[in-house]
């Protein structure tokens, strides 16, 4: 089984001392550390900023609320190579943009993180002029491999050019969309109005259905050449053309010089012999509607015979703009949208932002709520990854036993949800300062059926049943390899970076809730391929099988039934102006919301750092010379929801 | 050094188990009337096969289920408790509540009490908020959730052209022949009497009751809830034409929680499959009764 060894952040004393738990003794030290210990994570980046702001004088003036601006967009890559190499902020968490049209600027923040060690991410922010031609500045690509994909989305949302980005075309809208969606003065082809509430719902109350404001009407508008009726599009040219590889940039392949074949006779070197055989490469879609893409992606695939020699993405299909319908919802209205992100897990995403606008609202949770949180937070990663390895298997081939077998213990958890915050998926289970609702004396019961017997048991059929399987080892691995150093630059996160051998956990990086009150680690891996991610996985259930348990052993000791709401429960929040970015791990990876508030009821922007989307920027390394059946299983073990990959 | 396909064998082992267990779970209970095998089969404790035979059988839903809203109809009163105060309608994250306030006619002002209010439950997201904010214990989340139909077929029909006609006199738009306009609930539609409510949430209504302090209800029981047998079920006699559909019947004036003492974990089943033509109401309205969790 995989060896947990536990993350950086040694057990802070002063947590353990003041651990309720009689007797409870400091976890002990871990064996094999994974990253150089820190005593504790940073909690502010002040000095990081002090000496950015020293080596580039005059180019760095401090930015309100949060991180810094850098006042000439030329001298970017420069200030971002720096914080890389000399400030070790190793991965760029999140990039996205903020439109001013009061000022005529949009405003494109960057967070990069320390990785593994993490604490408070820095933030660093660039403003370009709105009007077309002149809004671009430079590409991060070249330093964060993984801007590329979210430099793409703030191009297509807001029209920001990023010079150097490899590949700038819309990731999220279609190819021939006119307009940038998230930009504030863009209205979306049903447009009621700015911000909820709508005026006409009370006290008028004349109801009208969406269908009546439909797109052909007034409030769609159309670039002035125009005709709807006689446009077609030529929506793929540009992701064919775009296909760069070739046989010879397939890894090893060139590199390869003889190929011995179980006769012991030798090949000519790779490439001659294929020249030899006049063979053409294909393109293959796999996907939108195909069972192995988990949803509706598509990947276009190069091949080479069956190598893969480029893969390109085609996003977008379940896309919602759900950040513009977050910026008109008020502040609570999005907890239940943030639900629908990765539906797999809707209560770690819940947590995500309710964590976000408590901290600028300066309200702490109740014990009680915290603890409610990780216990549904832990549950839910339970869930989910007995959800995603199940899917994995079925990506192998073993069709659905094993996932069926694992869907239904999910459906234990899930049931459980069902009865305490009334629904499966879209729990809508927290509020600012609160949950809805406590466990009733039956629900604790059930939880602890559940966590002491229930789920033990089934993650060791687990792991019985499939962690010696030879099919399955022998398809995983060595499959999808991507290392440490690469996966770092790609801003991978979750179980596929801890795979890699890097324990970073947002858990014990950047902590949140009452994480660090309980004994666990962070489990990691150092091959890097899709098995150590499925090892990875088995073992964080087991982990956070050992939190829910704790929680459940000291959640009637150390806190007090029913108090479940810090303050005054409203539903009319107006949260005070700043910026956060908020970041949780959930069973994907690092989710993040940057919001920016000005003092209204509704945000000003809320923005959704997507581990599942993020986490598809390493798609094309891990696979590019991998055969076309292992780019199945690669995409099964990042593990990724569509619901919160196109959002 | 494992034996090429140990694993293998390991695993059939499981497979296998998995097999045999459903059996003895089933031998175990045979000729026992313990649970209704729904409940029995998705307790933890059962290791055999966990998956029921909808809609031929049901899992009893937990109290704090929700789906689509409905108006609490105070029974003593024969009117709505709602005051068309409007919160529901501002914490509606899609915002599919549409409230319209009545005006006394002579003074002008408002007068609590709605005059029309709608629910598009094609936008309606279950999320909860409308019951979680009403002060007045108006609104609350329904259990059934069973509201789909067949628009192609049906919307040609007698039965659905009634309900168009009713949705036009609450000047309601009509799409498609009425299909849209069948799951948008207006007032009539969204009523269900406190006893449905007292039914299918018992420790809600229980904290109702107790929170009302001075109410003649406090004597009764809290949690000896009715179950009204389906049916009991009448129309109202007045209000609207929209096809408000048969409601649960009122109980005496005066008497807010009858004393039937029954809460059952089986339901009698309601008619869920009935033929859509058949069912010319915005909502079917026969009660289920849940068990918790
Ligand atoms: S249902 Fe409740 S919240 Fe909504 S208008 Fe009526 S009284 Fe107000
Ligand atoms: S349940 Fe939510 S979406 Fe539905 S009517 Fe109530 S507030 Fe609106």
């Amino acid at each position: 089984m995989a060896a947990g060894a536990p993350a950086p952040a040694a057990p802070k004393p002063a947590v353990a001392a003041a651990s309720p738990v009689s007797g409870a003794k400091p976890p002990a030290a871990p064996a094999a550390v994974a990253a150089p210990a820190k005593p504790a994570v940073a909690a502010n980046t002040d000095a990081e900023m002090a000496d950015i702001t020293a080596k580039f004088e005059g180019l760095i003036s401090k930015a309100p609320y949060e991180g810094v601006f850098i006042n000439d967009p030329a001298r970017l890559v420069e200030v971002a190579t720096y914080v890389r190499d000399g400030l070790h902020f190793s991965m760029l968490s999140s990039i996205t943009a903020v439109d001013y049209p009061k000022d005529g600027v949009i405003e494109v923040v960057y967070h990069a993180t320390r990785v593994p060690s993490g604490g408070k991410p820095l933030c660093f922010k660039v403003r370009v002029p709105r009007e077309d031609g002149k809004c671009s500045m430079p590409s991060l690509c070249g330093v964060y491999p993984g801007a590329e994909f979210q430099e793409r989305e703030a191009y297509d949302l807001y029209g920001v050019r990023f010079e150097g980005n490899p590949d700038l075309r819309r990731i999220l809208m279609w190819e021939g969309f006119a307009g940038w969606p998230m930009r504030k003065d863009w209205k979306e082809a049903y447009f009621e109005g700015e911000t909820k509430p709508f005026e006409t719902r009370w006290p008028a109350g004349k109801h009208e259905l969406a269908e009546e404001r439909v797109p052909w009407q007034d409030n769609v508008t159309f670039p002035k050449d125009f005709d709807p009726f006689s446009y077609t599009s030529k929506p793929d040219g540009n992701i064919y053309e775009s296909m760069t590889g070739n046989r010879n940039s397939v890894q090893g392949f060139p590199d390869a010089p003889v190929v011995v074949d179980a006769n012991g006779m030798n090949q000519p070197q790779a490439d001659e012999f294929m020249d030899e055989l006049k063979t053409d490469e294909i393109i293959v879609n796999m996907g939108p509607q195909h069972p192995s893409t988990h949803g509706v992606l598509r990947m276009v695939v190069k091949l080479d015979g069956e190598t893969i020699t480029d893969l390109k993405l085609a996003l977008g299909y379940l896309h919602r703009n759900h950040e513009k319908i977050g910026e008109r919802n008020t502040w609570l209205h999005n907890i239940p949208y943030t639900d629908r992100l990765d539906y797999i897990c809707g209560l770690a995403n819940e947590w995500g932002y309710v964590l976000g606008v408590e901290r600028m609202m300066g309200i702490t949770p109740t014990p009680r709520v915290e603890y409610l949180r990780i216990l549904m937070a832990e549950l839910t990663r339970i869930e989910s990854h007995f959800w995603s390895i199940g899917f994995l298997l079925n990506d192998v081939g073993a069709f659905f036993t094993p996932a069926l077998y694992f869907i239904t213990e999910r459906d234990f958890i899930i049931d459980l949800f069902e009865s305490v915050a009334g629904s499966r998926l879209m729990c809508n289970y927290m509020r600012f300062g609160g949950v809805s609702r406590d466990f009733t004396e039956q629900q604790l019961q059930r939880a602890h059926e559940l966590a002491f017997e229930r789920l033990p048991r089934a993650i060791d059929e687990l792991d019985h049943f499939l962690t010696e399987n030879d099919i399955l080892k022998a398809r995983c691995i060595g499959v999808g390899y991507l290392p440490a150093d690469r996966s770092v630059a790609y801003s991978l996160t979750g179980p596929c970076l801890r795979a890699a051998g890097v324990g970073y956990d947002v858990r014990k990086a950047d902590p949140y809730g009452y994480y660090e009150r309980f004994d666990w680690d962070v489990p990691v891996r150092y091959n890097a391929d899709v098995y150590d991610r499925y090892l990875v996985r088995v073992q964080e259930m087991r982990e956070s099988l050992k939190i829910v348990q704790q929680v459940l052993q000291r959640m009637s000791k150390d806190t007090k039934v029913g108090d479940i709401q810090a303050g005054k429960k409203a539903y009319n929040h107006r949260v005070p102006a700043g910026q956060t970015y908020a970041r949780v791990e959930t069973p994907k990876g690092e989710l993040g919301f940057y919001l920016v508030s000005d003092g209204g009821q509704n945000p000003y922007r809320y923005h959704i750092r997507s581990s599942s989307f993020i986490n598809l920027n390493s798609l094309k390394e891990m696979t590019v010379g991998y055969k076309v059946a292992d780019s199945v299983v690669i995409l099964g073990s990042l593990d990724i929801v569509l619901g919160e990959v196109d959002r | 050094m494992a034996i090429i396909g140990a694993g293998i064998l390991k695993g059939l082992g499981v497979t296998m188990r998995h097999f045999v267990e459903t059996y003895i779970e089933d031998f175990k209970y045979m000729g026992f009337n313990v649970d209704s095998s729904a409940v029995r089969r998705q307790n933890p404790k059962n290791r055999g096969l966990a998956t029921i035979e909808y809609p031929k059988e049901k899992m009893p839903l937990p109290e704090n289920f929700r789906y689509v809203p409905f108006l609490v109809e105070d029974t003593s009163k024969e009117e709505e408790k709602c005051t068309s105060c409007g919160i529901c309608a501002k914490v509606c994250p899609p915002q599919c509540i549409w409230i319209e306030r009545t005006e006394d006619p002579v003074t002008k002002r408002p007068v609590p009490q709605p005059k029309q209010f709608f629910i598009d439950s094609t936008i309606c997201m279950n999320c909860g908020f409308c019951a979680e904010f009403c002060p007045f214990d108006a609104i609350k989340m329904d259990v059934n959730y069973e509201i789909s139909y067949y628009p192609a077929e049906d919307y040609k029909t007698a039965a659905a052209d009634a309900v168009a006609a009713s949705i036009q006199d609450n000047v309601l738009p009509v799409h498609g022949g009425g299909a849209v306009g069948r799951l948008i609930f207006d007032k009539t539609g969204l009523m269900k009497s406190d006893v449905y409510h007292a039914t299918i949430h018992p420790s809600d209504w229980a904290r109702e009751v107790a929170e009302r302090k001075p109410a003649p209800a406090a004597k009764a029981a809290p949690v000896a809830v009715a179950a009204p047998a389906a049916g009991l079920s009448a129309p109202k006699p007045a209000g609207p034409k929209m096809a408000g559909g048969p409601k649960m019947a009122a109980p005496a004036a005066g008497v807010v929680v009858p004393a039937a003492p029954i809460v059952s974990s089986e339901a009698p089943a309601p008619a869920v499959v009935s033929p859509p033509a058949q069912v010319p109401v915005t909502r079917p309205s026969k009660p289920k009764i849940v068990g918790h969790v």
